[in-house]
């Protein structure tokens, strides 16, 4: 049976870890409003944030993975550059399906 | 409210609620298996409502690690959102003081990404789209939060069924839906090496925060662009 309790310990941590979270999404909005225009070089870096942080969350998982993971996610990236992005994550999912128990990797 | 930005927002969200879903259920399954209680499960995936960094702080309450340490990590992750609400503020500037409150707590990847995308290719970002698009993508999360810690116990190997590599996948098309903007190249190639390299020297979670700071670093060093170019919209942000 699943215990329904709460402990407050763990309670605190949880909404701790809500409010530090909550932080990171307001905080970028308040400290770009208090300056009254962007300059050009921070502009180009504020642009450049969706990409690089992406990147951080897929690199790592590239190198670290073993050869089933690499697999597939070169085959979603071939795919993706033709197809939208569930038939992406299908062929991604397939290839790594396919490499651990048909291939054995 | 605008009923047809609404049920916009609720179609490109559906998507975005399906394929997540099985992180959601993952996380419900772990939370449990990590000996947080059914309820404590719920209100971490409704009050915090940011998967990676969740999956790492139950990861590390499991561990016995120190309070203030998971919350800590639990910020190291989701410090990209800073970033995000900074990118994100030109596009909804004109929302009230508390459809903002909203907004910022609604604030995912896909929900950045796609309202980015929104906002760059000239449809604006309502809120009416934003929070159709938000709010289904919050109650799918629950959902399955609930649905992984109730049945977690039968999914067995989440390997074994592949679920694994839907993440680093989905984040991959994440990254190439911005592929036509200026200086995508040297940027990600800047980012990937620098978050491989923090992940061996420094660990995780910091390979995120300082990963993008290399990426950052190299887009703010580039030539500057001519003026005004309209930047090269993210093309096919999502899929939709």
């Amino acid at each position: 049976m699943m215990a329904a309790s709460l402990d407050t310990g763990t309670l605190l941590l949880i909404l701790a870890a809500a409010v530090a979270t909550y932080i990171t999404r307001i905080g970028g909005y308040i400290l770009i409003t208090r300056m009254k225009s962007i300059p050009p070089r921070m502009e180009a870096a504020l642009n450049a944030v969706p990409a690089a942080v992406l990147t951080t969350l897929v690199a790592p998982a590239f190198f670290n993975g073993a050869w089933d993971v690499k697999i597939a996610m070169l085959v979603a990236l071939a795919v993706a550059l033709r197809f939208p992005g569930l038939i992406m994550l299908a062929a991604g999912w397939a290839a790594v399906m396919i490499c651990r128990h048909l291939l054995g990797l | 409210m605008n009923r047809s930005d609404f049920k916009q927002g609720l179609k490109g969200g559906a998507i975005i609620a399906l394929s997540s879903a099985p992180f959601g259920v993952l996380f419900g399954a772990v939370a449990i298996d990590n000996g947080l209680s059914f309820l404590e499960t719920l209100l971490m995936s409704a009050t915090v409502y940011a998967g990676a960094s969740q999956l790492v702080g139950i990861e590390l309450f499991g561990q016995r690690v120190e309070p203030w340490l998971v919350v800590l990590s639990v910020f190291a992750v989701n410090f990209r959102h800073i970033l995000y609400s900074a990118a994100l503020a030109k596009f909804i500037r004109h929302y009230s003081p508390l459809q903002k409150f909203f907004a910022f707590f609604l604030l995912v990847d896909p929900q950045f990404a796609e309202g980015v995308r929104r906002g760059e290719s000239g449809q604006g970002v309502s809120f009416s789209w934003y929070l159709g698009f938000g709010v289904i993508v919050y109650i799918s999360w629950n959902i399955a939060t609930v649905m992984g810690a109730w049945f977690g116990k039968m999914i067995g190997d989440p390997a074994s069924i592949g679920i694994d590599v839907l993440l680093p996948v989905y984040f991959l098309g994440m990254v190439l839906a911005f592929r036509k903007r200026m200086g995508f190249a040297p940027i990600v190639a800047a980012s990937a090496i620098g978050s491989i390299a923090a992940y061996h020297f420094v660990g995780s979670p910091w390979h995120v925060s300082l990963g993008a700071a290399v990426g950052i670093l190299v887009a703010v060093l580039l030539p500057l662009q001519p003026k005004d170019e309209p930047d090269a919209v993210a093309v096919e942000a999502e899929p939709r």
